[in-house]
């Protein structure tokens, strides 16, 4: 073949052409493994769920619901790490205590007691500390929990960033109410509690490197209220989830594949604030993978799908929900978005964290 | 290489080495080096790449391109073929 | 956004579409060069809504395609070094050299920092003056610019501890060398817009009458790539091949002058290796004598690094539009999007993504044959 090329260029030689392809099964912890993208789901798949190996946590839903003395207890833990520590519309605490409460939110539970656990970097000033644990504070006073119980650990400096939270929290599931992501049936309206992209373009835009000038701040906020209102008009919601690290793209692939059905996401309904999808523009990102903090995303029996949305929209923390998109019993365990064009694309799960590119 | 995008110059230091602004991307404000494009004025819109400004974006093409866009089909929508066409083509090439 | 929402509108879109669908009479193979047109071509769904004669073969014209496999590993072992930080745009992170990314260098202790600009790499390297900063520079025509800016700073500042590891490419030579491949079926390109707001067209109308190939420059937001397609098929109807630009908010004949003379004096034109392709003789850019100073192979003496690629994927192929993604013998069995064994299998826009994406969802072969019926694809009304 080389020997047809002209003689002022090299052969293409396409027999030798090969590309680069990712290193999926990584011998180390990679950032991406906590992007909750494919690398987190494959980390719970194949090292945590078969080490614990038991049917609720297989469930792998935001909080396990419990069976525990004549009540329904919800029960969630998660770690929290951001930096900056401190960031326009929020902080380490307001995530540590919001996001465990929406976690138990997710199942339908009235979270009521937090615990808090710190992991403090040696050198780190006390006021620093003192300032995120004023915003877990105040965080619970709004969420309505009770910080029952901590711990405090302090690691060498160099050892740590800065300042780490764990929190666990409880909550009692309502008789009658049965929200997990295995329930998401065809026919199902696909609601998002408002505007996507906030909470993640708020602390990019003042990560180190990056700073970039924007009005918008954190949508950090609980949905255990918003919740609540939502169940008053009907106990049978399928899913809800607070589409947080991976946003609204990763949430809706994990339903996707847990109930084994499609979701079908209309690209123009989708409330995306301009700052966010300008944002997003210049940094090469996907709006639908950005965090949110304060956002929800619900599967509704068609049937109670505009009374449920009136809820929404009447309520504080979700006056510009709206509706998405439906599940559908298409191309399963996918996620396909119509296109304001009026094509469509393949929205996968993300693989881990998005970075700014060039391409 | 090609992720860039338009921004409306709001100010420049003309202190700075390199040439540098301040860029607004529809509420999104982020400096960029504006050493390529020395005669840029606050106010104009620039093609921004890796905090580069690489081209003045130029304003009257874009009215044109777009004026343009919304001008094609006039001629053959007169004669009243060019949906039909279309049509024809589709129910020959869409079928699943 | 001004200038990128006019250039989005679905109701545009549609004459541009109707227009296209009425003009063409018989298939046309057009390449667009570029990784970026690529992304916003399959992010919109544009390939679902041409007239299935219109194929459009996505090019190499993406850095974390084409970036030869020992440049990664140089790249690797120097962003190893303890007294390195080592900068990359966010794209190269994920690109694996011989076992390994960049992603695992710094999981194994290695000091890797994205940055969104070379200049921020600079910056580094001044406020860390104990550390050797050494900067990615990567990319097309579009970027060059940027990192040659960086080492013209560097040099000015006096920082000795900042370096670039060079692997620029350039695309007149890449279209070259496409056509003169004996089974080329590109018809016409769309030349990537942004390359031309640095380079102006000069370089093209002789690619053009040579090749007899039409060149349309186009940009890209989805009425820029329609109109790139159909210029370039009005072009081809007629039996024209010329150079047009369709990108003229942001392209000018003659380029930037100003950015084009940085380029020349921080660069020099050199042969470059392509991942897969091969060398493609004045194909790149090195650091002209004057720079070579601030040359990271060297100063990281890395030079002797040289790696075999194995040839694992038809990707080549495909990326040249010689074979369709599901003529490759490991298409859906050996290589599928989790298990990758090419860069268009890695994205959801490289080609073989795409394919694979869409066969899960409508158990059709191919996006293009793939259509779904025009009252569930056109909700635009």
């Amino acid at each position: 073949m080389a020997d047809l090329a002209t003689p002022d260029t090299a052969p293409v030689d396409p027999a030798n052409w090969t590309c680069p392809a990712p290193l999926r099964d990584q011998p180390v912890v990679v950032m991406g493994h906590g992007g909750g993208g494919a690398l987190s789901a494959e980390l719970i798949e194949q090292v945590f769920a078969p080490a614990y190996g038991n049917p609720t946590l297989a469930a792998l839903t935001d909080s396990a619901v419990l069976g525990l003395g004549g009540a329904r207890l919800a029960f969630s833990t998660d770690s929290y790490v951001v930096r900056p520590l401190f960031f326009p519309g929020g902080c380490l605490g307001d995530l540590a205590v919001n996001g465990t409460v929406n976690d138990l939110a997710m199942s339908g539970a009235r979270p009521t007691h937090l615990s808090a656990a710190f992991i403090l970097e040696e050198g780190v000033e006390l006021a620093v500390v003192e300032r995120v644990a004023r915003a877990m504070g105040d965080a619970a006073r709004a969420a309505g929990v009770t910080i029952a119980t901590g711990d405090t650990k302090v690691v060498e400096s160099g050892h740590g960033d800065g300042v780490y939270v764990t929190t666990a929290g409880v909550g009692l599931v309502p008789e009658g109410v049965d929200i997990r992501p295995q329930r998401a049936r065809p026919g199902d309206a696909v609601l998002v509690s408002g505007p996507i992209g906030l909470h993640g373009v708020a602390v990019l835009s003042v990560r180190e490197g990056l700073e970039f000038g924007v009005e918008i701040t954190s949508d950090t906020a609980p949905l255990a209220d918003l919740v609540a209102a939502m169940l008053a008009v009907t106990p049978d919601l399928h899913v809800l989830r607070d589409p947080t690290r991976g946003g609204l793209g990763a949430s809706l692939n994990e339903i996707a594949r847990a109930s084994g059905t499609g979701v079908r996401l209309r690209e123009r309904a989708v409330p995306v604030p301009d700052e966010v999808a300008n944002a997003c523009g210049f940094l090469g990102l996907d709006p639908l993978y950005v965090a949110n903090e304060g956002r929800l995303v619900a599967f509704v029996p068609a049937e109670h799908a505009e009374a449920v949305l009136a809820a929404m929209r009447a309520h504080p923390r979700g006056t510009g929900a709206a509706h998405i998109g439906e599940c559908v019993a298409d191309h399963p365990g996918m996620v396909v978005v119509a296109t304001a064009l009026g094509g469509t694309r393949v929205l996968d799960l993300p693989l881990g964290e998005q970075l700014p590119r060039i391409c | 290489m090609c992720l860039a995008v338009p921004g409306k110059v709001v100010s420049i230091d003309h202190r700075a080495d390199p040439l540098t602004g301040l860029i607004d991307f529809g509420g999104v404000q982020k400096q960029a080096c504006l050493e390529y494009l020395p005669d840029i004025r606050v106010g104009e819109y620039v093609i921004v790449h890796v905090g580069f400004a690489l081209q003045r974006l130029d304003e009257e093409s874009a009215r044109a391109s777009l004026e343009l866009f919304g001008q094609l089909g006039l001629l053959e929508e007169e004669f009243g073929d060019a949906w039909e066409q279309a049509a024809r083509q589709e129910s020959g090439t869409e079928a699943r | 956004m001004k200038y990128i929402d006019e250039f989005n509108d679905p109701a545009l879109a549609r004459r541009l579409l109707d227009e296209i669908h009425a003009t063409v009479t018989r298939p046309w193979a057009l390449m667009e060069v570029c990784g970026g047109q690529t992304h916003s071509i399959i992010r919109h769904g544009i390939d679902q809504l041409l007239p299935e004669q219109v194929e459009l073969i996505h090019g190499p014209g993406c850095p974390v395609c084409v970036t030869p496999l020992d440049v990664i590993d140089k790249a690797l072992e120097i962003a190893a070094r303890p007294d390195v930080v080592f900068c990359s745009f966010g794209d190269m992170l994920r690109v694996p050299g011989t076992g390994r990314d960049l992603f695992r260098v710094k999981g194994e202790g290695g000091d890797v920092r994205v940055v969104y600009s070379p200049l921020d790499a600079v910056e580094l390297a001044r406020r860390l003056p104990d550390r050797q900063v050494v900067f990615f520079a990567i990319g097309f025509e579009t970027t060059a610019p940027a990192n040659a800016m960086a080492v013209h700073q560097a040099r000015r500042l006096g920082l000795a501890n900042f370096s670039l590891l060079v692997s620029h490419v350039r695309v007149p030579p890449a279209i070259e060398a496409i056509m003169a491949a004996p089974a080329c079926r590109v018809q016409g390109f769309l030349a990537a817009g942004h390359v031309c707001s640095v380079m102006g067209t000069a370089e093209y109308p002789d690619l053009a009458e040579r090749h007899r190939v039409s060149i349309v420059v186009t940009g890209f937001e989805p009425l820029d790539i329609l109109e790139g397609v159909r210029r370039a098929v009005h072009q081809l109807e007629r039996g024209e091949h010329r150079v047009e630009n369709a990108y003229p908010r942001a392209v000018r004949d003659q380029g930037n002058p100003a950015a084009v003379r940085m380029i020349e004096e921080v660069f020099e034109v050199t042969d470059r290796n392509w991942r897969g392709i091969g060398r493609i003789p004045a194909s790149g850019w090195r650091l002209s004598d004057a720079f070579r100073a601030y040359d990271a192979e060297h100063r990281f003496d890395v030079t002797g690094i040289r790696t075999e690629e194995p040839a694992v994927c038809r990707a080549g192929d495909v990326l040249q539009g010689l074979i369709k993604p599901t003529e490759c013998a490991a298409f859906g069995t050996a290589c599928t999007p989790r298990t990758p064994l090419g860069a268009t299998m890695v994205s959801n826009e490289g080609a073989c993504a795409a394919y694979y994406l869409y066969r899960r969802m409508t158990d059709s072969p191919a996006p293009q044959g793939a259509r779904i019926p025009r009252e569930e694809v056109n909700p635009v009304g």
